[in-house]
């Protein structure tokens, strides 16, 4: 690894053969070795896809990992239709989407006076926050199912959004109130000048400023509610309101599913996923940085 | 200036809607699960209170050991081998790829090795299911192609095999987190400490050491102590690839819990399990916390 000592650029036109002799052979186990790790990663995905479009037959006859013979929906239709994925998709949708935006809200009302009003008794509010952030949900779902039943509420998304919306927003709380415990005060003092109270300068001054933080609060609700499966699991029992994870778990190890119909199970469930993951990539790389330095 | 005197008042109203809710969906059910642990109840009629009975129960049943001991080994595979194999990866993409192949080769590297992250856990699941099958899945087709049939197994099925083709799934699933964690720190480094190093003739090796892994320390612990944490909480994996089978040989507190109350209808007896685990959690994410102020009042 000696080459490393070198500047690169340095060495391209001076000792030309010789280094080019030396330094390759490295550079090129470097990428191989990495070629081979992110095709290990992204490999299982990839066969997924192929093999989704293949018939069972072309399955029997050729294995997982040939080319298609021809392009064949009908597994995928077949299991879209057999499951009503698109009702699963929208339920899935709906609960993701009102549970980012009511965490995201309740977050910024509890940062608000946490990290901004500064409370008393904020640090205690705080370790509450950071606790709740780690229990196992198996500690709170027996009296959860046990309420929502005498609630009425059992197997409603209703039910998941309310719970789901209490456990993101301690996380973002907890986030949130780092973030807005150094918000600039001049800000906050300008807006008391100009006669705002506190509720308008929440909305006016406080969230537009915090816009960015916020967006990445937004994403990552989404996302984990979409992931979610557990409470899910416990909660959704009829088919009409079951999520996509819940749906596709519930159906492994089904005698109906074959390798084909199971990689095509598979393939629509990742295919929003990643949907997601590239329309939010930019917000989830800056908010993974953002986790960190809490 | 009354409104000086009063800056900080009336900011508590704010709190109301966030401690009424967390009370609702929290500190109840909390407290609730908690006062289960101590009564015999199926789930209808009244829970009987019976003392410690759940927990003296528990400390003498061997499933009970044998599901944290697999938790255990999980940790090994969800938290320690992709801190440590991220922490290299990372370092290479950042240090060496980005160098000498530019930001965009290691930025597709980075992307490729986060995807099992985003994906819902429970489809993973699937896809690995698949993968692993006995007759029908695409590693065992693979080995018998290439004329390995020896090594064929029925990799999820067989209770000697089932936790360690866990333990790979977890791997893979985990590793992309701390990469995308430390590359993120790394991004944070002064690029004149690495120069200094080059200067003074420090090999790749020696600034890992030296300078990459004693900078990004914070994201280390943060990545250590989600990773664990996640590993102590593992259901839907699980749940999907073997249903704790076979033989309990993967089962895990999570799953052991879920087993209690939604079939067995002990739910007592899930509550304790519940309990214990939420316990062990709470104390390890403090000790981390511990741990991590310790290191940075050293720095």
């Amino acid at each position: 690894m000696t080459v490393l000592k070198e500047a690169p650029g340095q060495a391209v036109t001076t000792d030309a053969p010789e280094a080019a002799k030396h330094r390759n052979p490295v550079r090129f186990l470097v990428l191989a070795g990495l070629l081979v790790l992110l095709l290990l990663m992204v490999g299982p995905m990839l066969a997924v896809a192929v093999n989704a479009f293949k018939s069972p037959a072309d399955y029997a006859a050729n294995g997982p990992l040939s080319i298609p013979a021809e392009l064949y929906w009908d597994g995928i239709v077949d299991f879209w239709n057999r499951v009503d994925f698109g009702q699963k998709l929208w339920n899935s949708f709906v609960t993701a989407l009102a549970v980012s935006v009511l965490g995201v809200v309740l977050s910024i009302l509890n940062a608000y006076a946490l990290g901004i009003g500064r409370v008393k008794g904020r640090v205690w509010f705080l370790v509450f926050f950071l606790v709740a952030n780690l229990l196992p949900q198996e500690v709170l779902v027996y009296p959860l199912y046990y309420i929502s039943k005498e609630a009425g509420l059992y197997d409603s998304l209703i039910a998941i959004v309310i719970i789901f919306t209490v456990i993101q927003s301690a996380f973002g709380t907890y986030l949130l109130t780092s973030v807005y415990s150094e918000f600039p005060r001049e800000l906050l003092d300008a807006a008391a000048v100009d006669g705002a109270g506190k509720w308008r300068t929440l909305w006016r001054v406080v969230v537009p400023v915090s816009g960015p933080t916020l967006a990445v609060l937004f994403t990552f609700f989404f996302i984990w509610t979409w992931n979610e499966f557990f409470l899910p699991l416990v909660f959704l029992v009829s088919n009409d309101n079951q999520t996509v994870p819940v749906a596709l778990g519930v159906l492994q190890g089904d005698r109906m599913m074959d390798a084909t119909t199971t990689s095509a199970s598979a393939l629509i469930g990742i295919v929003p996923a990643i949907l997601f993951f590239l329309i939010f990539q930019r917000t989830l790389t800056r908010g993974i940085a953002a986790g960190a330095i809490k | 200036m009354a409104g000086r005197v009063t800056k900080n008042r009336g900011y508590a109203v704010y709190l109301i809607p966030g401690v009424l809710a967390s009370l609702g969906v929290i500190v109840v059910p909390l407290v609730m699960t908690v006062y289960y642990s101590f009564t015999k109840w199926t789930g209808v009629g009244d829970p009987r209170w019976v003392g410690l009975e759940n927990y003296t129960r528990l400390f003498e049943d061997s499933l009970f050991w044998q599901s944290f001991g697999n938790i255990g080994l999980l940790v090994i595979a969800m938290a320690v081998v992709p801190t440590l194999l991220g922490l290299v990866l990372a370092a290479v993409l950042f240090d060496y790829v980005a160098k000498h192949f530019g930001d965009r080769w290691a930025g597709l590297f980075r992307s490729g090795y986060y995807l099992p992250q985003v994906l819902p856990v429970a489809v993973t699941g699937i896809v690995w299911s698949w993968i692993l099958h006995p007759s029908y899945g695409a590693l065992n087709q693979i080995l018998n192609t290439v004329g390995l049939e020896g090594l064929a197994k029925n990799w999820l099925g067989d209770e000697n095999y089932a936790l360690y083709s866990v333990m790979g799934v977890m791997i893979w699933f985990q590793l992309g987190y701390p990469i995308v964690m430390f590359m993120s720190g790394l991004s944070r480094i002064d690029p004149s400490l690495y120069e200094a190093a080059d200067l003074d003739g420090a090999t790749w090796w020696q600034r890992f050491r030296k300078i990459t892994v004693h900078m990004i320390r914070p994201e280390f612990y943060v990545v250590l102590v989600t990773t664990t944490i996640a590993a102590l909480k593992i259901f839907a994996q699980v749940f999907v690839l073997t249903k704790g089978g076979p033989a309990n040989s993967t089962m895990v507190p999570s799953y052991f819990a879920y087993e209690n109350y939604f079939e067995k209808a002990r739910v007592g007896y899930g509550s304790a399990i519940s309990t214990v685990l939420t316990v062990l959690i709470v104390i390890l994410a403090f000790l981390f916390l511990r741990l991590q102020h310790r290191s940075e009042e050293l720095r």
